[in-house]
């Protein structure tokens, strides 16, 4: 990335976000660990955790939104993205438990014990090392999507039907990651995970760390996410967005570009997947459930899609919202809320949050320009009786 | 290879024998046309006579089943896609006109200038002097500077029209393909519009399928009259608009 793609990606609305979520990566975590348990302003550490998983969640929701957004790629099967990253973090974190599990087996995992399997399946080879599970994280998303995407955009598969074999994509993966001898621990996933470079899971120390991580995450994900979509290629995103044929009789080699986007999304969600294993402590096949890829995508819409800022915003709002209504009386309900919430959003802000506020914010402005061009005239009387001879 | 000695004809474009059915219905039949380099040849026809199946089939959009369509004499197009037919040099304006609404005016120009299309290519793409000069040109050439920076979708109906042409000049193609430009458009528009097309065939060849005859006579070129997929009657406008079939099937008595 040059340093013009990056001053030319940062409007207000950009510099505001990324200063908030600079201010909470820095301030949650130090008012987590500096300020006594009993002050007002200390954040407990089970909210930097909660909020650590919305800020995994907002990531996975930019990653959406550059393709959904921008490119028109319906994708209802990103969950897969974020999950196989989730699991290249948490083979790293169950190689860490060495002689700690149950088994005290210094090589496998407690599950392969129980299964009785003698050695460790050549695909667990090297997740011992951070560097190769942080390059895994990358990769093997990276490496799914480019796949995926090779055969479905050369072939034109585009709209519903993309977004159905995405589904089908998903599930699939749910089913093998079910299967105990799959090796990737069956129905139970990973879990008692000890420690990550030699640090507690579990200590304040390094949730508040985390937390700030997957903050650092989503400004540099936004950051990449931006230069994209404001340079050239950001356009020509747009215009396979809007008429893809179009752009195809134009010369632009449309699937290299849906294929490019789909695959650095895919790498984002499996960053997002990633930092949000050891934040929660569990990674399971139903974190490939067809339904979470599903929310995700309605987080985007909430919050406007083609902002990119609308889809942080978005996943951070529902998710409180679903942390808030499933903790009370209303619990049983959540699922028909969030039904009403997509139904509602796509009948009265097609938009979402911040699409509606930018067109709001531009109207205004609008007949601000209009009403400071209209003063003046008044002020000068030359002017006036001219300007009115123009509108007529 | 030397490109001179390989070449089958001295035509711009040239189909030979070209036929297209879709599911038993012969949409083109035994097609053939020749297009000189630097011709402008106007395509006229009722309804359903496969004006846009043999524009679809020269931009890549449709295989013909059998025939022959080359390029500059040496380039069969019936082998390659969409994309790589636009890089040697086909531009085409459709007939409903799509322009990239959401975007400006400038950007859409932007867009279709013929400049590095590539994935990187335009990654890391910095404006130059000269494309914005060419922008501007082509601004001025469709007599829409002062609305440069307004969204595509905002424009009149006639003036996508002119941006869509706007946007084969900035395309720069050996050969454009323009269907039905005037569509829609007032007497004026019409009249500038064909004004705009003789100015464009001085440096480069054009095809236009137009339905306006008033427009075909002003611009004053070779006339092709196509029916049920082949062509009728080719010559100057009065010898086709006298032609016995012509009037019977397209103009009526």
């Amino acid at each position: 990335m040059t340093p013009h793609m990056l001053t030319r990606s940062l409007d207000r609305s950009a510099t505001i976000f990324l200063a908030i979520v600079a201010a909470c990566g820095i301030l949650i975590p130090l008012s987590n660990l500096l300020l006594p348990a009993n002050s007002f302003l200390q954040v407990p550490t089970y909210l930097v955790a909660l909020w650590g998983k919305y800020v995994c969640y907002a990531i996975l929701a930019l990653s959406i939104d550059l393709i959904w957004g921008y490119c028109g790629i319906l994708s209802l099967g990103h969950g897969a993205f974020f999950a196989l990253g989730g699991y290249a973090m948490g083979m790293y974190l169950m190689r860490q438990i060495g002689t700690r599990g149950v088994y005290g087996n210094p090589i496998l995992p407690d599950f392969m014990v129980f299964l009785n399997w003698q050695k460790l399946p050549w695909y667990w080879y090297g997740f011992d090392m951070f560097w190769f599970a942080a390059l895994m994280v990358l990769v093997v998303p990276g490496l799914l999507a480019f796949c995926f995407g090779w055969l479905a955009f050369r072939s034109r598969v585009t709209g519903v039907y993309l977004s159905i074999i995405t589904q089908a994509m998903t599930y699939a993966l749910l089913l093998a990651f079910f299967r105990n001898d799959f090796g990737f621990g069956g129905n139970n996933g990973l879990t008692d995970f000890k420690d990550i470079l030699g640090f507690n899971v579990q200590a304040e120390g390094t949730r508040a760390a985390l937390f700030a991580l997957s903050c650092l995450a989503l400004i540099v994900g936004f950051l990449i996410c931006r230069a994209i979509v404001s340079s050239k290629l950001g356009k020509v995103l747009i215009a396979v967005r809007d008429a893809e044929s179009r752009t195809r009789f134009l010369g632009y080699r449309v699937e290299s570009y849906k294929l490019f986007v789909f695959t650095v999304s895919a790498c984002m969600a499996g960053v997002a997947g990633a930092l949000y294993v050891p934040q929660v402590g569990i990674i399971n096949p139903s974190e490939f459930a067809p339904g979470n890829s599903i929310e995700a995508v309605i987080w985007v819409a909430v919050g406007g899609r083609g902002t990119l800022v609308g889809a942080a915003l978005g996943a951070v709002v529902v998710n409180y919202a679903k942390t808030f209504f499933t903790s009370g009386v209303l619990a049983p309900y959540w699922l028909f809320m969030l039904g009403a919430l997509f139904i509602l959003v796509t009948l009265l802000l097609p938009k979402g949050i911040v699409g509606t506020f930018n067109a709001w914010w531009d109207q205004s402005k609008e007949k601000r320009t209009a009403a400071a061009i209209a003063s003046a005239a008044a002020e000068d009387g030359v002017t006036e009786p001219k300007m009115a001879e123009e509108r007529s | 290879m030397n490109v001179m000695d390989t070449r089958a004809t001295s035509a711009m474009l040239y189909l030979d024998g070209v036929h297209v059915s879709f599911d038993g219905f012969h949409a083109i039949n035994n097609l053939s046309l020749t297009l000189e380099p630097g011709e402008m040849r106007a395509i006229i026809g009722p309804n359903g006579a496969g004006k846009t199946t043999m524009m679809d089939i020269i931009t890549g959009k449709t295989k013909p089943d059998e025939g022959t369509v080359l390029f500059d004499g040496v380039t069969d197009l019936t082998r390659l896609d969409e994309t790589r037919i636009a890089e040697l040099g086909i531009g085409r304006k459709f007939q409903k006109p799509t322009v990239f609404e959401s975007q400006t005016v400038q950007d859409n120009l932007l867009l279709a200038l013929n400049v590095d299309h590539s994935v990187r290519g335009t990654l890391f793409w910095r404006g130059s002097k000269a494309e914005s000069e060419r922008i501007d040109k082509v601004l001025e050439t469709i007599r829409l500077t002062d609305a440069r920076n307004r969204l595509a979708g905002s424009l009149s109906h006639g003036q996508k029209q002119w941006l869509e042409i706007g946007m084969l000049l900035a395309q720069d193609p050996k050969l454009l393909l323009v269907d039905e430009p005037v569509a829609g458009m007032t007497d004026v528009e019409t009249h500038l519009t064909a004004e705009l097309l003789k100015e464009i065939n001085k440096t480069h060849t054009v095809m236009v399928v137009e339905h306006d005859m008033t427009f075909v006579r002003e611009l004053g070129v070779k006339v092709t009259c196509l029916h049920e997929g082949t062509v009728l009657a080719e010559g100057t406008i009065d010898q086709v608009s006298s032609n016995e079939r012509v009037i019977e099937v397209y103009l009526g008595r």
